[in-house]
């Protein structure tokens, strides 16, 4: 639910791998935390891919509970594993606006459109060595573009189509509320 | 007009129309809303929040709980989770609530579930846990999903679902004896890839099917997902509706595939041609020969889940075991209490099963719960901490998954976990099964 409906933004990159399970993302110890509680949410985001393998770079370096990474680049197959939802709220609570990956797995991606916790881009294109973890880049919402601001390259995204509002508004309930569908 | 597979067939008539086709999106009755002590206090706060703290569920007989995940351990936090699916119950007068610590408590729900009798054909049933593709098993439409959308369902009892196309996979002929339900799957998991059937309904059929027991074909279905299918299916055949009727007294239609039915894909396997194999770290698809990975040596066994920890699964590693030492640490998880009590019950030239293992040197045998398939909190029984080499019955072997991040795990049948530990290295159990059935 911390996604605004920013057409564009900018924000670092942190560039991971394929096949992201939900394990890496959020460790199964964490499981105990709600994500609903305010407290439990924000402690979530602290543990952000801290499952990821020994020796690379921490996403929420210390003290936390913060990433300075707003985007996610990644290969095929992201979120693959569980249906853990704490895996997208983990993701958006650190301050994840968006991630951009060949493909991902289906029950993330729909966790990550119901919650509204970050935009699920897909790009025909591997990104993985066209950026570095810590590059500057913009993402063009409804344009569906993303800039390495370091590079000057301009990557055209697969357009979000009706995914997009749902996020923009903060997940399906928020959405079906602004659209007339719930009371 | 072609026909339709038994999965659109369900959706079909659970939305209320005489056909659909992959791609539709689709609303859809949920005849079951399974949840358990990780993903049920989040759902139970999206469903109050959003519906209003006076709001109640949709259907009180179609919301199942199953405590299961974080159960015998001293963290404060499971032991909150669990307190409040109880007072949700209490508060809901939720029909079924399988309550750790009392007589009522089960165990691990994709076991649970359908032993209680809540896996009927035809049906539709969503769970918060990616295994619930398990059900497929009993020929109903089974798949997982996150706790918003569960929220949803126990407000709505409905759920919007994209109807998918179906791969469907034939293994004919007879598997020999030393050929499991876990070969079958790791093997069609290998073949197409880690997300090589990413939202697909994965069909299974054929001899070699019709030949597996109900365990054997949940055991195929459970792990659809490490695939990335949205999920796993096999028609019902008198076996599952024996299965069933034992169980439950609740009506069920049967569905079946039409054999018009347009399919995304065809594979056939034969049987009799399957190896016992393993997966080796640190995904489900990195399929190699169990024969062939003789020199990796191993610290650790580990029998237990969903997919790997029941009856069926303890007889095949008996099998190999009885009469002979482990020479690892071997860690034995029944998934249920049913399957605890069949441990005892079970016997093999008169050795009870639980006999069997203690004279093989396993480890005392751990109370059921999913335990250390997912690594959990850090007091979990068989959760690792170090950098173990573990051969395991468990579905996932990601960077992790069983709790350290240094450990490697392998995932394998019973029978190729059990001939494992008597060697300490990866071991095909034709070296054992040969001297038992010569």
């Amino acid at each position: 639910m911390s996604t605004q409906s920013t057409p564009r933004f900018s924000a670092r990159v942190y560039v991971a791998g394929d096949n992201i399970d939900t394990d890496q993302i959020i460790p199964a110890q964490y499981l105990n935390l709600v994500p609903t509680n305010p407290e439990e949410y924000i402690k979530l985001g602290s543990y952000a891919l801290s499952g990821l393998p020994d020796g690379c770079a921490p996403f929420v370096p210390p003290p936390g509970p913060r990433s300075p990474y707003g985007i996610v680049i990644a290969g095929r197959n992201f979120g693959c594993g569980s249906s853990r939802e704490h895996a997208p709220v983990a993701l958006g609570a650190a301050g994840v606006r968006a991630i951009v990956a060949e493909s991902y797995a289906r029950i993330f991606f729909r966790n990550a459109v119901a919650t509204g916790e970050c935009y699920p881009f897909e790009t025909a294109v591997r990104l993985l060595d066209r950026f570095q973890t810590g590059d500057e880049a913009e993402i063009d919402v409804p344009g569906a573009t993303l800039t390495n601001r370091r590079t000057g390259e301009v990557f055209k995204l697969q357009p979000l189509g009706a995914v997009g509002p749902v996020v923009a508004a903060g997940g399906i309930f928020a959405y079906a509320r602004q659209a007339g569908m719930l009371k | 007009m072609n026909g339709m597979t038994i999965t659109e067939k369900i959706l079909a008539r659970h939305s209320g129309r005489d056909r659909v086709s992959p791609g539709e999106n689709v609303w859809v009755e949920v005849d079951v809303l399974l949840t358990h002590d990780i993903c049920g206090p989040g759902t139970i706060g999206v469903f109050r929040r959003e519906f209003g703290p006076k709001a109640r569920v949709w259907n009180r007989e179609k919301v199942v709980i199953i405590p299961d995940h974080y159960i015998f351990t001293a963290d404060e936090l499971s032991h909150r989770n669990v307190e409040t699916l109880r007072q949700f119950t209490m508060e809901q007068e939720l029909a079924y609530f399988y309550d750790p610590g009392t007589p009522g408590y089960r165990g691990v729900c994709h076991v649970a579930l359908p032993e209680a009798g809540h896996v009927r054909p035809g049906e539709v049933i969503v769970g918060t846990d990616s295994h619930t593709c398990t059900h497929g098993a009993l020929g109903a439409f089974a798949t997982g999903i996150g706790n918003t959308d569960a929220g949803f369902v126990m407000g709505a009892g409905k759920i919007l679902l994209k109807v998918p196309e179906t791969m469907r996979f034939r293994f004919d002929g007879r598997a020999p004896d030393y050929i499991m339900g876990k070969d079958m799957i790791l093997k069609v998991i290998g073949d197409i890839g880690f997300d090589g059937a990413s939202y697909a309904a994965m069909e299974f059929s054929g001899s070699a099917i019709d030949a597996l027991s109900i365990e054997g074909r949940m055991t195929i279905c459970n792990m659809a997902i490490e695939a990335g299918g949205k999920n796993g299916i096999v028609a019902p055949d008198q076996k599952a509706v024996d299965y069933v009727r034992a169980r439950t007294s609740k009506p069920f239609e049967v569905v079946t595939s039409d054999p018009d039915a347009r399919v995304a894909s065809d594979r056939v396997y034969d049987a009799a041609a399957l190896e016992p194999c393993v997966a080796e770290p640190h995904l489900p698809s990195k399929y190699a020969l169990a024969r062939q990975r003789g020199d990796v040596k191993l610290d650790r066994a580990y029998i237990g889940s969903c997919t790997g920890g029941k009856i069926e699964d303890f007889v095949a590693a008996a099998r190999v075991l009885k009469g002979r030492k482990v020479a690892i640490d071997t860690f034995l998880v029944p998934a249920t209490c049913e399957v605890a009590l069949a441990l005892i019950e079970t016997t093999i030239d008169g050795q009870s099963l639980v006999e069997v293992f203690a004279d093989a040197g396993c480890l005392d045998i751990a109370p059921p719960s999913c335990a250390a398939c997912l690594g959990g909190p850090i007091d979990t029984f068989g959760r690792t901490h170090g950098s173990e080499v573990v051969i395991s019955t468990t579905n996932r072997n990601f960077p992790g998954r069983m709790g350290s991040k240094q450990a490697s795990v392998y995932l394998a049948s019973p029978l190729t976990v059990a001939a494992s530990a008597i060697t300490g290295r990866i071991t095909d159990p034709r070296e054992f099964l040969k001297q038992v059935h010569p």
